[in-house]
């Protein structure tokens, strides 16, 4: 049985060795955006079906990011909306025959998580100045610096271990269970699996809003998040 | 197959049962939690649901740690080079 944490190169460009997670990132990132700019080249007033099934993407999207992190989703949707699309479609790639799904490799995930670390110091900047973001690490006491600063390493760590996990080990299941029992045993698992790679797109969009939230709230007055969550 | 190979497969084996034990019962905790406060304010289900899920998920993120250790002593054994 091979090893889930090796990749083996299938071609080489120049000097930099192509695997096979690679180029089915790169499928996935020329999927998107076709359809992206397909969808979004004749936008109407009155929408068309495929344009209605988009906004409904987006505006679940800005749903979810208005009620995590309590703020107007504009600066936040490319980003958050762009992790959770590619996460989900490169979860759900294993529904192609012979497609392993990229995100079953830790080098991807890894990728993912340092852009969620490097995009909550950027908003975090952007929010309160760079000495601004800065203080929040000696928050509540000077004594937490370096609390704050291993958490913000584990955070992004556990990040990556957890989609890398989830994933893979759906991955190994089914490979295991399926060169035990045969061809059509382990359909229940896959359909299982499609489950998992769904909650944890969700869950990897929301931790980041998460941790962005925490970035960019820490300077601003708590009283206003209360007001508009009034029960109807 | 000399001791070390053996020990890192029992280990391996060990660290996952042992460590699915833990997340198991914290998980079933924050569910009956979650279903008893859904229960009572029906209202608030979305905003529980949410919650309950990235809560969830940093739970289980302790059994995939023990996950990956087992891995780890399974295919990237550093003692077994």
């Amino acid at each position: 049985m091979t090893s889930p944490l090796v990749n083996l190169p299938l071609f080489h460009i120049g000097p930099a060795p192509i695997t096979e997670p690679v180029l089915v990132t790169w499928a996935i990132m020329a999927a998107l955006v076709l359809v992206g700019v397909l969808v979004s080249r004749r936008l109407t007033l009155v929408p068309s079906a495929t344009q209605a099934a988009i906004e409904l993407v987006v505006d679940a999207v800005d749903g979810a990011i208005r009620d995590t992190m309590r703020a107007e989703p504009a600066p936040y949707r490319a980003m958050i909306g762009t992790l959770f699309v590619f996460i989900f479609v490169a979860n759900w790639s294993s529904l192609i025959p012979g497609v392993a799904p990229p995100t079953a490799h830790i080098e991807t995930d890894a990728a993912l998580a340092l852009i969620v670390f490097l995009a909550v110091i950027w908003f975090g900047v952007r929010a309160s100045g760079v000495r601004g973001y800065l203080s929040t690490f000696a928050s509540p006491n000077p004594i937490m610096i370096p609390l704050n600063f291993v958490e913000s390493l584990t955070r992004t760590f556990s990040l990556l271990v957890r989609l890398f996990g989830n994933v893979m080990s759906g991955v190994f299941v089914v490979g295991v269970v399926l060169s035990l029992a045969g061809l059509f045993v382990p359909i229940p698992l896959m359909a299982l699996e499609l489950l998992t790679g769904a909650v944890q797109a969700y869950i990897f969009a929301v931790l980041a809003m998460v941790f962005i939230a925490g970035a960019i709230g820490e300077g601003r007055p708590a009283s206003d998040a209360s007001e508009e969550r009034t029960p109807p | 197959m000399n001791w070390l190979a053996i020990a890192s497969i029992v280990s391996a084996a060990l660290a996952v049962s042992f460590g699915a034990i833990g997340p198991a019962l914290a998980e079933g905790r924050a569910v009956a939690a979650a279903m008893d406060a859904i229960a009572r304010q029906p209202e608030a289900a979305n905003t529980i649901s949410r919650t309950l899920f990235v809560g969830l998920a940093m739970i289980e993120t302790m059994a995939i740690y023990c996950l990956v250790i087992a891995l780890l002593l399974l295919f990237a054994n550093p003692l077994l080079k």
